[in-house]
């Protein structure tokens, strides 16, 4: 590779050896691009992605229950995150006698992004299409935010009530928290479970039996 | 008959120019690249379709692994002698300019903070090496947590400091997919108490399903 000749075999007697200094480059080159490409890999993909969320603070001195402003029944959905990758909805109150008023499902496409999705979909319908613009670079960045923000106040848009219980995995959490991002929820809120929670899903569970033998309880 | 010479045509390319440029750009990425801050754990972090970037500076990451033990990484360079010193306060403890030095070098916070400086002639753990460190943190319960805000609970001790040296200090969770939702329950729990309710969780990126 190197071209340092030192002659070969047939040497002429009295005529200097002819000594060429042109070493090839061509191998350091090599090594150099792919050093180039490893640490141009490292820099750009070391940097992690975040999802941004708010808690509520807790026990507010002050805040009086009438104060707190409660979802319309007719657009908020409930999500408990159970044991074992499931998930149980139910939409506006719970109703503690009929067992089949909670619903289970799974954190696959199917599952809850189909149900979200159907209950959001005016609001999913517009995004995609906003989505579709931007990628296509018919509208700027700002464009994009401001009409984000504009279809995400619909009066239909939904609000998503997640309650992770115990059992639950953190990736369920931001399973569910991504489906929110996918479906374009604006509002959602992550809250601890409740009693009246639990007997929904052991109800669910006994198939009913539950509510014929102990009463619902209070909160 | 005379020979018709074919020119020979070296097919040798002069490549000093072109390693130039590749030793420069290579320069130029070798120092402008940060590097991952080691951690005591492996941690596998749940996939989001969420862009946003974690800020370079200014975070304290807590990190949680799948048996729920909790390390710290502050990552502000220009308050982290000043956390300690308060955090030194509180506990009476104090540090030499050693220990201080060991401190900002070291990227995980996970022991408690008593055994941070040695006593009875045995060395605490900043006076020991990187590597004897790392040893320990591997081992070790992480940072104490408790449910209930109490001095034993160091992580909000940590937290409570950090933040009162900086105002503008964010905070990123970053736990692994298994972790059981109850443990990180109760460090959200002890940062409510603390009144931050501004997280950022670590995820790493997956694409926005087809249709959406």
């Amino acid at each position: 590779m190197a071209e340092v000749n030192t002659g070969g075999g047939e040497e002429k007697k009295g005529k200097p050896k002819k000594i060429s200094l042109r070493v090839d480059f061509t191998p350091m080159v090599d090594m150099n691009m792919l050093l180039i490409t490893f640490f141009m890999f490292c820099t750009t993909l070391s940097k992690p992605q975040t999802m941004d969320i708010v808690l509520p603070t807790k026990n507010i001195e002050g805040l009086k229950e009438e104060d707190q402003s409660l979802a319309p029944e007719s657009k908020s959905i409930t999500l408990i995150l159970g044991e074992e990758n499931k998930v149980y909805y139910y939409f506006g109150k719970p109703k503690f006698d009929d067992y089949t008023s909670l619903k289970e499902t799974d954190y696959s496409p199917n599952g809850l992004r189909t149900m979200l999705a159907e209950r959001n979909e005016k609001i999913v319908k517009e995004m995609t299409q906003l989505r579709i613009d931007r990628a296509k670079k018919k509208i700027s960045e700002e464009v994009f935010k401001e009409k984000s923000e504009e279809i995400k106040k619909d009066e239909s848009a939904q609000i998503v009530i997640i309650k992770p219980t115990d059992a639950a995995t953190y990736k369920n959490l931001v399973d569910a928290l991504d489906e929110m991002a996918i479906c374009s929820v604006s509002r959602y809120a992550v809250v601890d479970m409740a009693d009246a929670d639990n007997y929904l899903v052991e109800n669910l569970k006994t198939k009913g039996a539950l509510s014929t033998q102990a009463p619902a309880p209070k909160n | 008959m005379s020979k018709v010479k074919v020119k020979k045509q070296s097919t040798f390319i002069d490549m000093t120019a072109m390693s130039d440029v590749t030793v420069l750009l290579l320069t130029f990425f070798m120092l402008t690249a940060t590097f991952l801050p080691k951690e005591p754990v492996q941690v596998i972090t749940p996939a989001s379709v969420s862009e946003t970037k974690i800020p370079e500076a200014n975070v304290m990451t807590i990190l949680i692994d799948p048996k729920g033990r909790v390390f710290l990484n502050l990552n502000d360079p220009e308050h982290k002698e000043e956390v300690l010193k308060n955090i030194g306060k509180d506990y009476n403890l104090n540090f030499t300019k050693k220990q201080m030095d060991s401190f900002y070098n070291l990227t995980s916070i996970g022991v408690p903070i008593k055994s941070l400086v040695g006593s009875d002639g045995k060395p605490g753990f900043l006076d020991l090496t990187m590597i004897q460190q790392d040893e320990i943190l591997k081992n070790s319960p992480g940072v104490p947590t408790d449910t209930i805000l109490s001095a034993n609970n160091q992580l909000a001790v940590w937290v409570k400091a950090a933040r009162n040296v900086n105002e503008n200090l964010q905070l990123a969770i970053k736990a692994d997919q298994g972790t059981p939702y109850l443990t990180v329950k109760n460090v959200f729990s002890t940062l409510q108490d603390l009144k931050e309710n501004r997280y950022s969780l670590v995820t790493t990126l997956r694409g926005m399903p087809e249709g959406y």
